[in-house]
Formats: C-alpha cells, sequence, structure tokens
C-alpha cells in the first residue's frame, strides 16, 4: 500500500495531492509557502480574483462540520476563479448511510477536478486519493487525529512574516497533543524548515505514546516549556476531554497549562502568540493574551485564505502538466 | 516424509487403507494398491491442524460459508479445523454443532470441522452454558471467543465448571477498557498516524487476571493469539509453575510488524494488532521453544465493503488459511524455526491442544496428510484465492510452499491440476 507522502507526489515529483506534511519535502514547502506570499497581494485589489482555476470546479467534501475551515477553502477557491460546490455530510455513527466510497464514485460522475476533504477519520483524505480517478487533485483539511497540512501550512507562513529564520527558533506547541491533527502536521512543518527546537507541553493523559520519536522535546511542565520560546502555539481543548477521564476539570487545565501573561512572560519578549482557532477564553488562553499585542491569531485567519489558494493551484497545476505530458 | 510427533525425517513410502496409515517403508502383504502418489522431491506431512478460523457459517455468509472456505483449507494443507463459538447464533447450543456438521457433509466433507462451544450463553458473559450437553455434543473445548467477562466471579465459576466436565478452556486475552476504540498497537505508528492505539496492555492486564483464576481453579486452559513479548513471559512463568497451559499465535504476527500499517493498509487492521519487531522477536523465540506451541491461521475473511472505508472503520482480521503454511515454512527458511519444530506447531502441537489423536503419522493414526513442494514459488493472487475472503496483506507477495495433494482420512480431498 502507498503511503500518503508517496501518493501525494506524481512521478516527476510534482505535488498532486496534499495528504500531509510528514515527509514532504524542505523544497516543496518552501515552494507552496512561496506561493502563498505571491497570492498575498490579491486579497488587498479591488477585484480580488486570478483566472488560474477558472473553469475548474472544487468540492468541498466535509464529513465534520467546520465553518472556519470551509468558509476559507471556499474563498480560496473563488479567488482563483474556480466553480466551488460545498457539501455538508453529517456522518452519524448509528446511521449506516452512504459509504464514502460510493459518495465519492456519485460525486466524481459530475467531473470534479479538486476535492478537500474534512473526516473524522484518520487516513480518510488518503483512502479518497486512493480511490478517485487519477486527474482529480485532494486536499486535506483534516482527517482525524492525522494530519491537517494548510493549517500548519498557514501557521509557518505566519511565523516566517515575522521571524528572520527557522533555524534559531524554539517553537512550543501546548496541550491536546493526542487528538491533534494540527500539532502533527506543525511538528512536521518545523522540523522539515529546520526549527532550532520543537516542544510540546500537555498533561500525561494529552500526550502520545512515544511522540518525542516524532523530533520533540517532551514537557509537562508548562513553565518550563515555555522558557525561552519563540512561538507559542495553543491548541484549542475539546470538553469531551473530561468526560473521557483525560483531565478532571477545565479549570484545572487552565491553572496548569494556560496561556496568562504572565506564563508568557517566560517566553522571549518578542515571542509570537498562536492558536489555530476557535479560542476558548479562560480555558487555553486569557483574553488579554489572545486580544494583546503579541497574538498573530486573526493574522493566521488572513494568511490562510493565501496558502491555501497556493496549494490549489499547485495541485490543479500538477495535475495539469500531467495530462499536457500524457498527450 | 516428516513426522515430528515421532521425530521421523526420511525418506520412505507411506501405505494408507480404509483411512488408516497401514504401513511405512513396506507394503503390507495383503495390500492392494488403488492409487499411487509419487511423492519424490516432495515433504509429506501430517495434514495441518488449524486452532482458529472463521467459517462465517452460521450468520456471516456474505462474507464466507463452509463450502469455500473447507475447499480453502484443504487447498492450504489443512485437514481440521476448528471454529471458535462466535458463530450467529453461537455454538451454545447442540443445535448449532449439529448444524455445523450438516452444513459440512453438504459441502462434502473436505475438511474435518471442530467447534469450541461457548464458555456463558450467547457468550454474553453472566450465565453459564450447557457445557456437559455441548461436550456430548462433540466441542473438543469451551471459549468466550473475543466477547469479555468482565464479572472476574463469573469468570471463575466458568472456569471450575469447564474443569468438572474436564474440558480445556480457550482463553482470548482482552482487556475491554484497553480495547475500547482502538485499532492499532499504541506505539510509533498509531502517533505518527493519528490512530487510537491498543496498548500491550490490553493483552497482558488481562492474562494475568486469568491465570490467576486459572492457577487457583486448576482447569486446563489454552490461550489464543498471543501478540506481546511480555504476554509470553507470563506464560513462561505459568508454565514453569505447573499450570496446564498452553498458547498459539497467528501465522501473521511472526512476519508482520506496526510499521505494515503505515500507509493505512486495512488488509493490516487485525486483532490482536500487529506489534513492535520486540514482541515479534519475542514471539518467535517462543513457538522456538515451545512456550507457543501452535501457530494458527486466525481466519477472518471478509467482504470488499468490510475493508474499504478509512481504517478505523474497518472490520479488523486477516483472511489466512492459504498462508499459514507458506508462512511457517519461511520461518524455517530463515533459520528462526527447525523445519520439524516448524511442522511440528501446525500438526502435533494443535492436535495435543483439542486432546484429538491427530496431526501425526504414526501407524493406525487417521490418514489425514498433505504432500508439498516446498520449493514452488507462486504469487498470491487475490482474484485466485480460493477464500470468499480476499483480505489478506500477503497480495501480491511471492510464497513457497506449495500444496500439491490433501488426503483427509484416506481420502483425496484436495489433488493437482491436470
Amino acid at each position: 500500500m502507498i503511503q500518503p507522502r508517496q501518493l501525494q507526489l506524481d512521478e516527476h515529483g510534482r505535488l498532486r495531492h496534499l495528504l500531509t506534511l510528514d515527509g514532504l519535502s524542505r523544497e516543496h514547502l518552501i515552494a507552496i509557502l512561496d506561493t502563498a506570499e505571491s497570492f498575498m497581494g490579491v486579497t488587498r485589489r479591488e477585484v480580488k480574483k486570478v483566472p488560474l482555476l477558472r473553469g475548474k470546479t472544487v468540492v468541498n467534501l466535509f464529513f465534520e462540520a467546520s465553518t472556519r475551515t470551509r468558509t476559507t477553502f471556499e474563498l480560496a477557491a473563488k479567488r482563483l476563479s474556480a466553480d466551488v460546490l460545498s457539501l455538508s455530510i453529517e456522518h452519524s455513527s448509528t446511521s449506516k448511510g452512504e459509504t464514502l466510497l460510493d459518495t465519492l464514485r456519485n460525486l466524481e460522475a459530475m467531473q470534479v477536478d479538486v476535492f478537500v476533504v474534512r473526516h473524522a477519520l484518520s487516513g480518510a483524505a488518503h483512502f479518497v486519493a486512493q480511490h478517485c480517478e487519477p486527474e482529480v487533485a485532494v486536499l486535506n483539511a483534516g482527517d482525524g487525529r492525522h494530519a491537517h497540512p494548510t493549517q500548519a501550512l498557514l501557521d509557518v507562513f505566519t511565523i516566517r512574516r515575522h521571524k528572520p529564520s527557522f533555524g534559531e527558533l524554539r517553537a512550543v506547541i501546548v496541550g491536546d497533543i493526542l487528538h491533534s491533527r494540527v500539532a502533527r502536521s506543525q511538528i512536521h512543518a518545523l522540523n522539515t524548515l529546520g526549527c532550532a527546537e520543537v516542544r510540546v507541553v500537555a498533561p500525561r493523559t494529552l500526550l502520545p505514546v512515544g511522540v518525542e520519536q516524532l523530533g520533540v522535546k517532551v514537557y509537562t511542565d508548562l513553565v518550563r516549556g515555555l522558557r525561552d520560546a519563540d512561538v507559542v502555539i495553543m491548541l484549542r481543548l475539546q470538553h469531551e476531554r473530561m468526560q473521557g477521564a483525560l483531565l478532571p476539570t477545565e479549570h484545572e487545565f487552565y491553572r496548569c497549562f494556560g496561556l496568562t501573561e504572565e506564563r508568557l512572560a517566560l517566553a522571549r519578549p518578542d515571542a509570537l502568540v498562536m492558536h489555530p482557532g476557535p479560542i476558548n477564553r479562560g480555558v487555553e488562553i486569557s483574553s488579554a493574551v489572545a486580544d494583546g499585542s503579541q497574538s498573530v491569531i486573526l493574522e493566521q485567519v488572513t494568511n490562510g485564505i493565501a496558502v491555501r489558494m497556493a496549494v490549489m493551484a499547485m495541485v490543479v497545476g500538477a495535475q495539469a502538466q500531467a495530462s499536457r505530458g500524457a498527450h | 516424509m516428516i513426522d515430528p510427533a515421532h521425530g521421523v525425517d526420511r525418506q520412505a513410502d507411506l501405505y494408507v487403507a480404509d483411512g488408516r496409515i497401514v504401513a511405512l517403508g513396506q507394503a503390507p502383504s495383503d495390500f492392494r494398491e488403488e492409487l499411487e502418489i509419487d511423492a519424490s522431491g516432495k515433504l509429506v506431512c501430517p495434514g495441518l491442524v488449524d486452532l482458529c478460523a472463521r467459517l462465517r457459517e452460521p450468520g456471516a455468509e456474505h462474507k464466507a460459508d463452509i463450502a469455500s472456505e473447507t475447499r480453502a483449507a484443504v487447498s492450504a494443507g489443512i485437514t481440521t479445523l476448528c471454529m471458535p463459538p462466535d458463530t450467529d447464533p453461537a455454538i451454545d447450543e447442540p443445535a448449532v454443532v449439529e448444524l455445523i456438521r450438516t452444513r459440512n457433509a453438504a459441502a462434502g466433507s473436505l475438511c474435518r470441522i471442530v467447534t469450541v462451544g461457548a464458555l456463558t450463553r450467547g457468550l454474553e458473559g453472566t450465565l453459564l452454558s450447557e457445557m456437559a450437553t455441548l461436550r456430548e455434543a462433540g466441542c473438543v473445548a469451551v471459549g468466550n471467543a473475543l466477547r469479555p467477562i468482565e464479572n472476574t466471579l463469573v469468570l471463575r465459576r466458568a472456569l471450575e465448571y469447564a474443569a468438572t466436565y474436564d474440558l480445556t478452556v480457550f482463553m482470548t486475552p482482552r482487556d475491554p477498557w484497553l480495547y475500547q476504540g482502538g485499532c492499532v498497537h499504541e506505539g510509533a505508528v498509531a502517533t505518527r498516524l493519528g490512530l487510537p492505539g491498543i496498548p500491550a496492555a490490553a493483552e497482558t492486564a488481562a492474562l494475568a487476571r486469568d491465570l490467576a483464576l486459572v492457577e487457583e481453579v486448576g482447569v486446563r486452559a489454552h490461550f489464543g493469539r498471543i501478540s506481546t513479548a511480555r504476554g509470553v513471559e507470563l506464560l513462561r512463568g505459568a508454565v514453569a509453575s505447573g499450570l496446564q497451559v498452553t498458547a498459539d499465535t497467528a501465522a501473521h504476527q511472526l512476519h508482520l510488524c506496526e510499521e505494515a500499517v503505515a500507509g493505512f493498509d486495512s488488509d493490516c487492521r487485525v486483532d490482536p494488532p500487529l506489534r513492535t519487531a520486540a514482541d515479534r522477536a519475542a514471539l518467535c523465540s517462543a513457538v522456538r521453544e515451545g512456550t507457543l506451541s501452535a501457530l494458527c491461521s486466525d481466519h477472518q475473511p471478509h467482504d470488499a465493503d468490510a475493508k474499504e472505508q478509512p481504517f478505523c472503520a474497518t472490520e479488523p482480521g486477516i483472511s489466512g488459511l492459504e498462508t499459514l503454511l507458506p508462512l511457517t515454512l519461511a520461518l524455517a527458511r530463515r533459520g528462526e524455526l527447525s523445519l520439524m519444530v516448524a511442522i511440528e506447531r501446525l500438526t502435533a502441537g494443535p492436535a495435543r491442544v483439542l486432546g484429538l489423536d491427530l496431526g501425526h503419522l504414526g501407524i493406525g493414526a487417521a490418514a489425514d496428510l498433505c504432500v508439498v513442494d516446498v520449493d514452488s514459488s507462486y504469487r498470491l493472487d487475490g482474484e485466485r484465492m480460493l477464500s470468499r475472503g480476499r483480505n489478506s496483506p500477503f497480495k501480491g507477495a511471492t510464497l513457497q510452499g506449495r500444496v500439491e495433494w490433501t488426503l483427509l482420512e484416506g481420502r483425496v480431498v484436495h489433488a493437482p491440476k491436470p
């Protein structure tokens, strides 16, 4: 079976799907960031469009509810002049419903060019990429706990706009690492870009077994973990974690792992405060910090559109080159 | 000819009459030959005894059935299949034992099927099953398949009751809470892929509990599908303490580790999961020294839909009948086991666990045997598999060791194509 990292490249090494940042080369990462930079100007224009994907159909296949990610993908596709179809398929665990494979086949009959897939199960985007027609590009908008590549890309894109070089950075990711696809993708991106040190901070129950093998330094004490950090990324804590006997209360989590002004002072004075959103004020981050001068949380959202435009343009471009090559 | 039960490894002619082995080396004086099989250059060994194979009948005939699976079994040299009780309905009534016998006869009785009766009624884990009645009906052992018995007192009483009738209890050590939601070994691969993991403790916590009860009750117990190094250590300790305990593992556990899942390959989703290289090595040593006295197929054929989903939504299980022998022979070729030991773990070892006079080629024994071309290499073609379950991670791989002839009680049940 083909691993996601191999499946997303065509035989010429071009990016034809974006499924995971695990194993994606530094060259590819930089190319995406540079392309995103070139799209930053589009949002500031009068007519916020470029014709790159005119005539192409992009389908947002969201099996998991998400307003924010879906709307940014929609906007990205529209700014590239593509036709967009958004499907929110409620995936109830009690009702069987149509299989993922059947849903895919039915949609493909409508001649789609790009699938943007978000699903509750790890490996879902990989599954779609393996079963769809060869000319169709698949973008992973988040699959289970596995990966959320565009989120991590917009995060490192944001960091790059503020910090001179990754080689000197200490990046710290705090929160529910165990369940986080964002954290996993961020760890791969930061390491590939040569970050000096990537740290994760969480209580034992929220740390996956063997996480250090992903290339991180592990801390269970926020005070130690934040010392001299250049970038602090707070992850969202979901309410269900209390029910699963993973944490006692949100209150205790905030006491031990919440990012307050006092805690932030342990990091470098010019440290960036980031969060993939939506934020839980008073659970993982205080309002003062979320709205404070070091926070780039809103900037992350803006950058997300340019990054998604870049990724969409690149995979469609690779597919176009491939089909031209075939003639 | 290799007959591990008698330590035989020699070239000799074998004579079969009236379903039994009647002579070795020289024909008996009154022997009238009806069929001669030229086995020169081939391996002749006892027919394989498979301690765990799900034939999906009754209850899941959309996946497979007794006719298709017995045919697949004998084509792979397996002459005795042991079915766990988790059919639907469960094997907790003599009527179900009889049904299976009838279905096997209707399919031509290609393979001997023995059954493990339910330990608790409906496998629910609360009430005892009619174990004496099941034994009378022909069950060779009792067990609760993969369903947990969470109430320790119920488990203890079930073991005591089984011991009353001198029944072996088949157990698969699984802690349902630690297993919950997991689909791969809890380790580096689970973390990287973001898949919920099943820790080693899911096996060892249950195994330790079960061994404590087995020791106190003094029942004969067989632990199936061990997957961890720590589990092997616990078993070694139990055997050393004098407990009447045996255990097996699935053949695929000696060949695959958690890394096999790295591409989200659902054919590698199994229960217990594929674990680390260290676990694999420990299982291999245990098979070599005999702490694990049998290798089984853990055959679980699935329909295509069951495996064509995102990983966590698939059903676990490998279609293993057709790879049991080649995978085991591969261990011998790699030098991990001697050929004698490899064959023993597929024949005399499992037969002893079942308490049946099978798995050997002594004079007077049932003529269950197979003729194997150990040097013949072939590609496992999913489309040409005889099992209706094509869910095997070994599809497309090159296997060595092709069964040419299989005899069940002296009857030819598998022969080479003309």
